[in-house]
């Protein structure tokens, strides 16, 4: 009897993980797709009209004029001369970059480089290490954002949920309403807190630092460094909490309250389940798909977010690279990180449908037929 | 009554909602008189010229920021050869023109700079001009002489010869009786009077001058590091960011909404089409986008909304507004439009699309100020318009010149204060509207 469920049971996980398996592949497969029509559409974009080329026509002229004005080779050739050599080595140029073929054959050419994650090389811009390419660059950046966003990110969504559940608990009371009339402050990103918080906290009461990421010079010790990182991080941090937690709250909390108030959740209350079973396994866990959703969903508008608040505090993230490579007008460096935020939502996106597959009993049952 | 109105009724019953309502239409009426009162070109022009700018002070905190905290700054302090008489001598081949402007200074602090702007005509000969300053107990402080051109600006005290017979930078010691070089000299209070003798050689040349003592404070709002009135840019922010708050809400919602309705009510391959489209768009980081467009091409605002609507389209909401959609497809109503005969473009805009509008309102005002701070980060990373004032633009000033660090608070506080204010205001009236539309939250 025993070994028969056994049995039974180890058959239907491999059932599970075949289905999930199938489910997974298929989502990467659609998700693979998106992403290059995505990226695709960013590099049109940047291209519209064929101005960038028209930018690089120009750079590439005024390059090989000084080149040939520079060389002493040069010096004796006539005018006319020298005329034809420079329109000779702008041709040369234009046909390594290949700038005399049709957009539609370049860009797809564009396509797979970015879809390989082949940025090129930046104009003018370089890693710390002092590498060129735009790869490099913003891979030096990239765990800077993911530590911030990360860690403010898991701080809201626990501190809300948690407190959602509290208040939804104690439904009607100051606290609750305290909560609601605090949503609308939301409407504000995290930067423009951020403002307050720099001006409050680093100015008028110089206690945390307002910029940056590790005091400088950097200490040598670990942990006096995690220290230091910690430090620079607590007021971006702060404020994206400040201007993400009240909305969370009130939304989860109507949530929770809708749900609280169904039937079989009734029906659960009235055979007497205690109130922490009635939460875990009544409310929680057939809300579990929707909480997951809302909190990718989340993640995914606040990796816009990012650039600014990172410009605001000064972190040294890909936001601020964004920024810098606005100034330097580095296209690469540009459309590469535009090509990475596509990357990061897709993976975002991914995980969201990932964790669905696992948390949804429904796609289990059906084999992946959604 | 009809839904709406009940709706509207329900709506007086939240506090939040009128406290919302009340500041949206305190907004609207800013702006409106912005418009009325500074035409759109008209502001555009002012915010860009230096000249009109010329006799404010540089960075000067409000006024009432400074009475509040119990401040004496001075105010910027105007007098004119217009406003006073010019006694004229005549010798031979010359005129001695004379004019005494006096100076009422009554304030506790010393003033930002000391500038005279000189405007002379003549044919050939320029005037010459000597001038002297009179401290209220008689003592005379030559400044100098010299020759003026047609337009000239004369800063006093920016004189270093001056500031080196004076001890002071000459701001500060021709308003002090204190011995030179003293540390912490006070101000003397009193009427000073600047003395401008000219001597014309010709018949018709004329001589106008124009003394500026700039204060440490201004008006209501302060100016900012080109003595610029930041009362034009909040003022022309306003309609701006209600502008591009409201066009880009409405701009996303109704398309996003009639993109919804034809996906479900087509069915089909324009279904499926609408799903993937909007799948793709999800991954389209709207932000970088922008940064980017505003880089390659132009920070035109109007560019701005064009690619915020055109991404906003296929957004998320699209998912919702088909959930919300299905089962109204199936409703016998709808049937019986199919039974006399509507067409699709019908049954999507009339029976479709208004049933759900309901719920739509709430999100569409509580999108707004997304909208509208969306513009203001967009500024703030250089990114605003080139040639409009508004809110984010002067907050990306006050960043650029630290602000913050260099103690200018009211710089970055009244911008931001407008930015909270609207916010706030359509995000209170969208919960409210929120509880009123939604059936769901109504008891909760």
């Amino acid at each position: 009897m025993a070994a028969a469920t056994h049995r039974s049971t180890s058959a239907s996980l491999l059932r599970d993980l075949r289905r999930l398996g199938l489910f997974t592949a298929k989502r990467v497969l659609a998700l693979v797709v998106t992403v290059v029509i995505g990226v695709y559409l960013t590099i049109v974009i940047a291209n519209m009209g064929g101005q960038v080329d028209d930018l690089r026509m120009a750079q590439i002229r005024s390059e090989v004029a000084e080149q040939v004005r520079g060389d002493p080779a040069f010096q004796e050739l006539s005018a006319e001369e020298r005329e034809a050599l420079m329109e000779e080595q702008v041709q040369l140029e234009v046909e390594r970059l290949r700038l005399d073929e049709p957009f539609i054959w370049r860009s797809l050419d564009y396509l797979r480089q970015a879809v390989l994650l082949d940025l090129g090389r930046a104009e003018q811009m370089h890693s710390d290490a002092g590498s060129r390419k735009v790869y490099n660059i913003i891979a030096e950046r990239l765990p800077a954002t993911i530590l911030l966003f990360g860690t403010a990110n898991l701080l809201v969504f626990f501190a809300s949920v948690l407190a959602a559940l509290w208040l939804s608990r104690r439904y009607g009371s100051r606290l609750d309403r305290a909560a609601i009339a605090l949503a609308p402050s939301s409407a504000a990103p995290g930067w423009f807190y951020g403002i307050f918080l720099i001006l409050l906290l680093s100015f008028v009461a110089p206690l945390l630092p307002s910029g940056g990421m590790v005091a400088a010079p950097p200490p040598e010790d670990p942990w006096a460094y995690a220290a230091s990182v910690a430090r620079h991080m607590a007021l971006p941090v702060l404020a994206m909490f400040i201007s993400q937690i009240f909305i969370s709250i009130y939304s989860w909390r109507t949530f929770f309250l809708i749900h609280a108030s169904e039937d079989y959740v009734e029906m659960a209350r009235a055979k007497g389940v205690p109130d922490r079973l009635l939460e875990r396994r009544y409310i929680l866990r057939p809300t579990l798909p929707p909480i997951i959703t809302s909190f990718l969903l989340m993640l995914i508008g606040l990796w816009s977010g990012a650039i600014i608040l990172e410009q605001v505090f000064n972190w040294p993230g890909l936001g601020t690279l964004l920024f810098e490579a606005i100034g330097h007008r580095d296209t690469p460096v540009i459309i590469g990180s535009v090509v990475i935020f596509a990357y990061l939502l897709a993976a975002t996106v991914f995980l969201l449908e990932f964790l669905y597959a696992i948390l949804d009993p429904r796609v289990r049952i059906e084999g992946g037929q959604r | 009554m009809s839904p709406w109105l009940q709706g509207l009724t329900r709506l007086r019953q939240y506090p939040s909602a009128l406290a919302g309502l009340g500041i949206i239409v305190l907004l609207v009426a800013v702006a409106i008189y912005a418009v009325t009162a500074i035409p759109y070109s008209e502001a555009r022009d002012l915010w860009r010229s230096g000249e009109a700018w010329q006799d404010l002070p540089t960075s000067a905190p409000p006024v009432w920021a400074d009475r509040l905290l119990g401040g004496d700054a001075p105010r910027t302090i105007r007098v004119a050869t217009d406003d006073v008489v010019m006694e004229q001598e005549r010798y031979e081949g010359v005129r001695l023109q004379r004019a005494t402007l006096p100076v009422e200074f009554p304030y506790g602090g010393f003033p930002q700079e000391v500038n005279l702007f000189v405007e002379s005509q003549f044919d050939d000969r320029q005037p010459f001009v000597r001038l002297t300053w009179r401290t209220p107990d008689g003592e005379a402080i030559p400044l100098g002489a010299r020759r003026v051109g047609e337009s000239e600006r004369i800063s006093i005290s920016q004189d270093r010869q001056l500031e080196s017979r004076l001890g002071f930078a000459p701001q500060v010691g021709l308003f002090t009786d204190a011995a030179p070089g003293t540390d912490d000299p006070q101000v003397r209070q009193g009427t000073y009077e600047l003395v401008i003798e000219a001597i014309q050689f010709e018949e018709t040349a004329t001589l106008d001058a124009n003394l500026v003592v700039y204060g440490q404070v201004h008006g209501l709002f302060g100016t900012d590091h080109k003595r610029r009135d930041l009362a034009v840019a909040l003022l022309w922010g306003t309609p701006i960011a209600l502008a591009f708050g409201l066009l880009a809400a409405v701009g996303t919602t109704v398309t996003t909404l009639i993109i919804a309705a034809t996906g479900v009510w087509l069915g089909g391959w324009v279904d499926a089409a609408i799903q993937r489209l909007t799948e793709v768009n999800m991954i389209l980081p709207l932000l970088p986008i922008l940064v980017m467009v505003g880089t390659l091409y132009s920070t035109s605002i109007w560019l701005m909304l064009g690619v915020v609507v055109v991404l906003g389209i296929f957004s998320a909401g699209i998912k919702m507004y088909r959930a919300m959609l299905l089962p109204i497809r199936e409703a016998p109503y709808i049937e019986a439009a199919r039974a006399y005969g509507a067409g699709n473009a019908r049954i999507i805009l009339r029976y479709l699309v208004p049933r759900i509008l309901p719920v739509l309102i709430p999100t569409f005002v509580t999108l707004i100020p997304t909208y509208v701070f969306l513009e203001a980060s967009l500024a703030v990373l250089g990114l605003g318009d080139p040639v409009l004032p508004t809110w984010g633009k002067i907050l990306n000033d006050a960043q650029a010149q630290s602000a913050l660090y260099h103690g200018h608070y009211y710089w970055v506080l009244e911008p931001a204060a407008l930015l909270m204010l609207t916010g706030l205001g359509f995000a209170m009236l969208g919960f409210a509207l929120d509880r009123v539309f939604n059936p769901r939250l109504r008891s909760v």
